[in-house]
């Protein structure tokens, strides 16, 4: 469904990923684990259009979407999830979602109602001002914006980085939920434990650079790997 | 020197309403200076230009309908209409591809405008001053506790609060006003939920401009109509809109609302120096809130 080729991606002059390629298939939870810096959150603001690579190629269902503009890409059905949370802090939570609704994608559609249901605790928080709900919640709630544009695919930027580990274990259940409604994710994780718990295939990335991608087993039973890239 | 003396209540209302009108031009006009700034971070410089080529709109399009009251209610219709238009193609033409660019770039590229603005508006009207009267129903005045009050400044206080509210209504209300604030803050996000941030851009400095325009229109009749009437003004709506907080437009009320005020105060209380008055009002204010009094968005 997803696919990074080869791509070179710079912030200005400090060239930042170098020549990464990955593949995510249609109904598949794909984690992305690395260090501090390794370069996760760039790999998905190239595939978002935010920071377009300068060399290499992102295909999205069968349509190259390399240098397209964000709001194109979101269009074709890519949700974003960034790391520092952005909630569009002076509006209210309803606000938030109804500017990004979006009608069409192929899934069942979100409304907001159906989103309350999902994250029970927006509910109510509906107006209240999105800068002033806490961590947890405006996890949620940028999962939730997200979510309001229809995506098919996911990308999910250390979604339960910072959370209390009941809303952690909580959060990991929604992001299962969401793969059972359909959803394809690419997931960039600094904690092995939920990425482990939650993804298919992994891929390991370290100042720039694929150094492992396998099956979730693989990944698992290769602690030599895992000491090497990611601990600290 | 006769500071303050006889200061009677009569005169002291005039003088409030006559500075509760001038507020509501400096309202209107500082208003859309303040929404250009705060999403699209542009500091318009040319804002006075649109504003002076609104009056000088709002002067041939009333000639155009051939004058009297139908010439210039057409006139305050279209004159902001067309600088809305005017402006709509600067930026789909120009400013849009420049908001990746550092402050400084916009902020000489809107310099260039108010002087190319500037050469356009003498080319096209010459270097004499134009006058535009009132429509009949607006002439003349009333009185307020036995002091004269023109009927126009009336007409201007209905109208402030008018656009206040309508510009309440377009921030708070409306989709493209909630996106508006949203992207004023993170433009990348509106972007990343699907949204076409360049075009709410151009929404945007449309309806900043207008305000200019209108605010130039509505001005057309109350003072001479003249090349250099953008440069006070200019400089005015810029200090209202620092004093009330960049990009707030509430801010920009109550910023109009001190310098209308203290100026037509300081006119009964010092009347050869009456003009420092605003400004020692800005300094007073900025040395208590140097970020301004509300919120800004920056
Ligand atoms: N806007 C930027 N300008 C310049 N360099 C940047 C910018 N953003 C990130 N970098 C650099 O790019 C490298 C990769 O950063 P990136 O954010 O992709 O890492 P990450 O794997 O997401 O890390 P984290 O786990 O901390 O989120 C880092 O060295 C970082 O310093
Ligand atoms: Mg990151």
């Amino acid at each position: 469904m997803l696919e990074v080729k080869d791509i070179h991606t710079y912030y200005g002059l400090s060239h930042i990923l170098f020549g990464v390629s990955l593949t995510v298939s249609r109904g598949e939870i794909v984690c992305l684990l690395g260090r501090n810096g390794a370069g996760k959150s760039t790999i998905m603001r190239s595939i978002m259009g935010l920071t377009p690579p300068r060399q290499g190629s992102v295909v999205f269902s069968g349509e190259n979407i390399t240098g397209k503009k964000p709001h194109h890409v979101a269009r074709l059905g890519i949700g974003f999830v960034p790391d520092d949370r952005r909630v569009f802090a002076d509006l209210t939570v309803g606000e938030n979602l109804e500017i990004s609704e979006r009608k069409g994608g192929k899934l069942e559609p979100w409304s907001i109602e159906r989103l309350y249901d999902f994250f029970p605790p927006l509910r109510r928080l509906d107006s209240r001002k999105a800068g002033l709900l806490s961590g947890g919640e405006q996890q949620m709630l940028t999962i939730a914006r997200a979510l309001m544009t229809n995506p098919e695919f996911l990308l999910l930027d250390e979604p339960t980085e910072g959370l209390a580990p009941l809303i952690v274990s909580m959060m990991e259940d929604q992001i299962l939920a969401l793969k059972e409604a359909g959803l394809t994710v690419l997931l960039a994780e600094q904690n092995q434990r939920t990425a482990l718990r939650l993804s298919d295939r992994g891929y390991i990335i370290d100042n720039g650079v694929i150094r492992f991608h396998g099956s979730i087993e693989e990944l698992r039973a290769n602690e030599d790997i895992r000491r090497k890239y990611l601990l600290v | 020197m006769e500071i303050a003396a006889n200061i009677t209540l009569s005169a002291l209302a005039q003088q409030f309403l006559v500075g509760l009108s001038r507020t509501t031009i400096l309202f209107i006009v500082s208003s859309g200076l303040s929404l250009v700034l705060g999403v699209l971070r542009i500091p318009n410089v040319a804002h006075g230009s649109l504003y002076m080529l609104g009056a000088f709109l709002c002067y041939s399009i009333s000639l155009f309908f051939g004058g009297g009251s139908t010439g210039f209610w057409m006139a305050l219709v279209l004159a902001p209409l067309c600088v809305a238009l005017i402006s709509l193609a600067v930026e789909r033409g120009l400013f849009c591809h420049l908001y990746d660019r550092e402050h400084l770039m916009l902020l000489l590229f809107t310099f260039s405008f108010m002087l190319l603005f500037k050469d356009l508006v003498k080319l096209v009207w010459g270097s004499d001053y134009r006058s535009l009267s009132a429509p009949e129903i607006l002439q003349g005045s009333f009185s307020v506790l036995g002091m004269p009050f023109p009927r126009y400044n009336l007409f201007l206080l209905v109208l402030g609060p008018l656009v206040a509210l309508g510009l309440w209504f377009l921030t708070n209300k409306t989709k493209i006003g909630k996106i508006a604030r949203a992207a004023a803050v993170d433009r990348e996000m509106v972007a990343a939920v699907g949204i076409n941030v360049s075009w709410v851009f151009a929404a945007v400095f449309v309806i900043g401009c207008f305000l200019a325009g209108l605010g130039g229109a509505l001005v057309a009749p109350t003072q001479n109509i003249t090349q250099g009437m953008d440069h006070t003004l200019i400089m005015e709506t810029f200090l209202i809109v620092i004093i009330g907080g960049l990009g707030n437009i509430w801010g920009a009320l109550l910023g109009a609302l001190i310098f209308g005020l203290t100026d037509s105060m300081g006119v009964l209380i010092w009347p050869q120096f009456a003009i420092v008055f605003p400004y020692v009002a800005v300094v007073i204010v900025l040395m208590f809130r140097p970020k301004g009094l509300l919120k800004a968005t920056w």
